[in-house]
């Protein structure tokens, strides 16, 4: 009994902790009691909500996640997807598919957030929304023309596709809605979706940033490390990655026309990025058949996977899928350090070369777009099975999707949130650290000094005390009153430089010349 | 192998008829929300531009007097009614809610110098200069009966006459004595035509008197030799006696803490004293730029009303220095009463110009019944903003007021003049003998000493 008690209470404090958002702060080198009164009672306040969450959370919480777990000899990674079709019912082993569509070349997928609607394009030119609930096939189009990415906006109804020359932006029924025409050929798009941010990187290794709300261009650089079609955001902060052949993954907000982080990765191109729904584990695969986990706190390797990868992408879970060619490998971390081994594999018909892996968020599945078309399998234990009806709610009605989408307007971010460390607003902005001004600027200063202390206007004295000879002189008293302190300073610093001098000739002296070193008085 | 997919089934999570209602499901986790902080941000920055928005706090006028309002009574058992007397002996019944006289007291030959209503709601007293106290019958019986009444005015049910005119007046809260102000304190009986004590302590009339809610023999007198006094009735002498600079025009006690009061001074400024340590003032309430002739608090005892000479209302918070509303018209003139109605919901104040003007106490509030929806909302909104209240962006817009001129002007001089005193005594310091020039606090710096 006791055993189990301490299980619950050690599983309570992991739960409290994760509500509790970091660590409290520190009251005890506070003088102002008012304001340490009320601090403290706050402080008081969140360890109260932290707990009631954890508590309630067996109520409110109703479905447990999936898992896979292999009994006697048998290994979790030589597991087929058809045996485990056959275990489970009838509804999930619909999730299974292949389709095959082999004239329209390699798919790419994206999901809307809540995992309800998928688009697919093809290569060449064609466009499908797909109901996954359902299996409908909502829309498709033939657009005449290469298509390298599509991505979905805040909701199911606008979708925007990265065509030959320009993206363009549809709506739901297919309807076009936008060209984008200032972005150029687009290899990848991204949207932040608590910003209403559409990121793109061309051909030419632009970076463009434009808010699909007003439709106002936010950022436009210029990366200068050439062509890339490796990008990805990071859900935690909104920074968006870029992975660059050079082997640099640099991170971009839309305020500054420098990265934030340049980082060399790997000795070769990199082939793909992923970040984990946490923020602070980052995944990234290079040529030389390398998949190296980062932290991103400390921007150090945390694992290197010796595994082929040419695309990534992690589960709500944090299970990571990696694909080339036509196999997958799901890596998992069992045991929440961040050591990731093999979960499952899947290895599809010969031919099929990978070219997208997309989990499907809230399901257990995994969507792969390849040369072939695209298919969906089950990974138990990938999906979050308690989803947040004002988050993201796959049973989601019209209505619901409108007032979301109005809630979600009035809560859009500006640009300027972008950061690396999202927790840090509202916090206060340590000061600055105060440098020596250089030489040049001490000089600058004192003529800016000297140039007020020229300009002041003196007052007319009457009565014969006005005399010219007086009036110069009084000028001159201004100007050596402004110098003063500048030359004070100076003839300080040769003091104290020259003191410094003396203190120890003897170790500065050469050997030779010891003998002339002043000897102090004993 | 053991094998189990998340499987959803549509029935559980969408509902079944279109009557129910929609299903929501609740997931507190946090990482699936992403930058938590800034859309909190953004929803204080929102909330504070919403607010100021929404900020009418004007209500309504209530005309009617012919002369300047001196005081104000509410009673404690009926909200809707406020009694105001003015100074050509005039003191009406008003019904707040459609702003109009119920009923009109007359009889006073001069200025109506203090009202006060009791305990339980059945008496008005009412004081003047012309040496009268007279009490009025006011239950509600009389008041329902009294709108059927063609000329609307009731008459005195006793009216004492004493030596000397008066000043204030206040009722005990739990019992059925009064005293006055006036040369000396007088404590009456309903009953008594005669004061049955009296208590003199200096040569200066007192101005103004208020019993302590929580203690019903003690009270607090401010007198025109600038000094504050506490009596206690069970003993024969009075109490303690504070002496500061200048003149309190006013004191209030904090209903919910009952042995701290607030006097409202000449010098512009409230001080909070703590009833048993009068040698420093708890805290000093700076903003207003003229005297402060008045001063109420709410019943919650959290936030405090004043009203001054510089034509300005300010609310206050009970613990800050700092004035969280100030309220103004082109209309009003000198305020000369303020008082916080008992659901804490308004503000009414009596100027020189013979209004009474009713405000609301929070200036972006919705009257009327709000569902529990709207009630949440609006709370998350404070709360939210609350937080993020000293970043600058959302700081600017809830601090930012329209004054006056005239105030906006007076406030400035006040503040060059105070730092001009501040930096000679900074100086004075500096140039001196390290510890030869103590400076005070500025909650000791006004009391001039403390008398038992």
């Amino acid at each position: 009994m006791g055993a189990i008690k301490e299980n619950s209470d050690d599983e309570m404090d992991e739960k409290v902790k994760k509500y509790l958002r970091g660590e409290a702060a520190n009251l005890e080198g506070l003088k102002d009691k008012k304001l340490k009164g009320q601090l403290a009672v706050r402080e008081d306040l969140y360890g109260k909500s932290a707990k009631t969450a954890a508590k309630i959370e067996k109520w409110l919480l109703p479905s447990e996640g999936g898992y896979l777990e292999a009994e006697g000899i048998e290994k979790t990674w030589r597991i087929k997807q058809e045996s485990i079709a056959r275990e489970v019912d009838i509804l999930s082993s619909r999730n299974q598919y292949d389709i095959v569509l082999p004239e329209l070349g390699p798919y790419t997928l994206d999901f809307t957030s809540n995992g309800r609607y998928m688009a697919a394009a093809g290569r060449k030119g064609h466009l499908a929304i797909v109901d996954m609930k359902t299996l409908n096939l909502i829309k498709e189009i033939q657009v005449r023309e290469t298509v390298r990415d599509v991505a979905y906006l805040h909701n199911e109804l606008f979708f925007a596709a990265a065509q030959k020359k320009y993206p363009y932006i549809y709506n739901r029924d297919g309807t076009e809605l936008h060209c984008l025409k200032e972005h150029g050929a687009v290899l990848r798009l991204q949207f932040l979706k608590n910003h209403f941010l559409l990121a793109s990187i061309n051909k030419f290794g632009q970076l463009r940033y434009q808010d699909v709300t007003m439709g106002e261009m936010i950022g436009n650089f210029r990366t200068g490390l050439g062509r890339t079609d490796v990008m990805q955001v990071n859900p935690y902060n909104g920074v968006v990655a870029l992975g660059h052949s050079s082997g640099t993954v640099t991170m971009w907000k839309p305020t500054s026309a420098v990265p934030l982080v340049k980082m060399l990765s790997h000795p070769g191109p990199i082939s793909s990025l992923a970040f984990h729904p946490n923020g602070h584990v980052m995944a990234t695969s290079g040529r030389e058949n390398k998949i190296k986990i980062w932290d991103l706190r400390k921007f150090e390797v945390i694992q290197t996977l010796p595994c082929h990868a040419k695309t990534l992408n992690f589960s709500q879970k944090g299970l990571l899928a990696a694909g080339t060619g036509s196999f997958i490998q799901i890596l998992a971390d069992f045991s929440g350090s961040q050591n990731y081994s093999s979960y499952m594999t899947h290895s599809m018909a010969k031919g099929y070369q990978v070219g997208k892996v997309v989990f499907r968020p809230y399901e257990d599945v995994l969507g792969i777009g390849h040369s072939m078309g695209w298919s969906s399998i089950l990974i138990p234990g990938s999906g979050e099975p308690n989803f947040d009806s004002w988050v993201a709610n796959p049973f989601e009605t019209s209505k619901q999707r409108r007032e979301k989408e109005v809630h979600s307007l009035l809560d859009k971010l500006p640009p300027e949130t972008i950061m690396l460390d999202p927790t840090k607003v509202g916090t206060v902005r340590a000061p600055p650290k105060k440098e020596k001004p250089t030489k040049k600027e001490i000089e600058a200063e004192m003529e800016a000094a000297i140039e007020t202390a020229k300009d002041t206007d003196f007052k007319k004295k009457t009565k014969g005390r006005n005399k010219p000879s007086k009036r110069a002189t009084k000028r001159r008293e201004m100007i050596n009153r402004a110098k003063r302190p500048f030359l004070e300073q100076r003839t300080q610093e040769h003091e104290t430089s020259r003191k410094k001098h003396k203190l120890n000739p003897e170790t500065e002296m050469p050997k030779s010349l010891q003998r002339f070193v002043r000897q102090k008085a004993t | 192998m053991k094998v189990k997919v998340i499987s959803r089934s549509t029935d559980e999570f969408t509902r079944e008829r279109s009557q129910d209602l929609q299903r929501v499901f609740r997931n507190f986790d946090p990482t699936l929300r992403s930058q938590e902080k800034a859309v909190e941000y953004v929803r204080a920055l929102n909330a504070a531009k919403l607010d100021k928005i929404f900020a009418r706090p004007f209500i309504g006028a209530m005309d009617g007097h012919r002369d300047s309002i001196k005081c104000m009574a509410k009673n404690p058992n009926y909200l809707k009614a406020i009694f105001s007397g003015s100074d050509d002996g005039d003191i009406r019944l008003w019904d707040m809610a459609s702003r109009r006289t119920v009923c009109q007291f007359p009889g006073h030959q001069g200025a109506v110098q203090g009202l006060t209503v009791s305990t339980d709601g059945s008496i008005l007293v009412s004081c003047g200069s012309d040496c009268t106290v007279r009490l009025w019958n006011v239950s509600d019986a009389n008041l329902a009966d009294s709108d059927n009444l063609s000329d609307n005015s009731a008459k005195p049910q006793a009216v004492y006459v004493w030596k000397n005119a008066f000043r204030a007046v206040d009722h005990q809260w739990d019992g059925d004595l009064f005293a006055t102000a006036g040369a000396q304190v007088d404590i009456w009986n309903h009953n008594r035509s005669q004061p049955v004590n009296t208590f003199d302590w200096g040569s200066d009339t007192t101005i103004s008197i208020r019993f302590n809610p929580g203690e019903p023999n003690i009270l607090a007198t401010s007198a025109n030799d600038r000094s504050i006094t506490l009596y206690d009735l069970r003993m024969s002498s009075p109490a303690r006696k504070v002496i500061m600079r200048t003149k309190t025009n006013s004191i209030a006690w904090n209903p919910m803490e009952p042995m701290n009061f607030t006097a409202a001074n000449e010098d512009c400024n409230c001080y909070s004293y703590d009833a048993r340590k009068l040698e420093e003032a708890k805290c000093v309430h700076k903003d207003h730029v003229s005297a402060v002739m008045d001063i109420d608090f709410s019943p919650t005892g959290r936030e405090f009303v004043t009203g001054s000479y510089d034509r300005t209302v300010r609310i206050f918070q009970y613990n800050g220095g700092h004035s969280r509303e100030i309220y103004h018209t082109k209309r009003m003139q000198r305020v000369f009463c303020v008082k916080y109605s008992c659901d804490a919901s308004y503000v009414i104040s009596g100027s020189d110009d013979t209004n009474l003007r009713l405000w609301k106490a929070k200036a972006s509030e919705q009257l009327g019944v709000v569902l529990p929806r709207e009630r949440k909302k609006h709370e998350y909104l404070e709360a939210v903003k609350n937080r993020y209240k000293h970043l600058p962006e959302v700081k600017r817009i809830v601090r930012h007021r329209h004054l006056p001129k005239p105030v906006y002007k007076a406030a400035n001089l006040r503040r060059t003049m105070i730092e001009a005193e501040r930096r000679k005594e900074q100086r004075r310091k500096a140039h001196s003998a390290p510890g030869s020039i103590v400076t005070e606090p500025v909650r000791k710096r006004r009391i001039i000493k403390e008398v038992e």
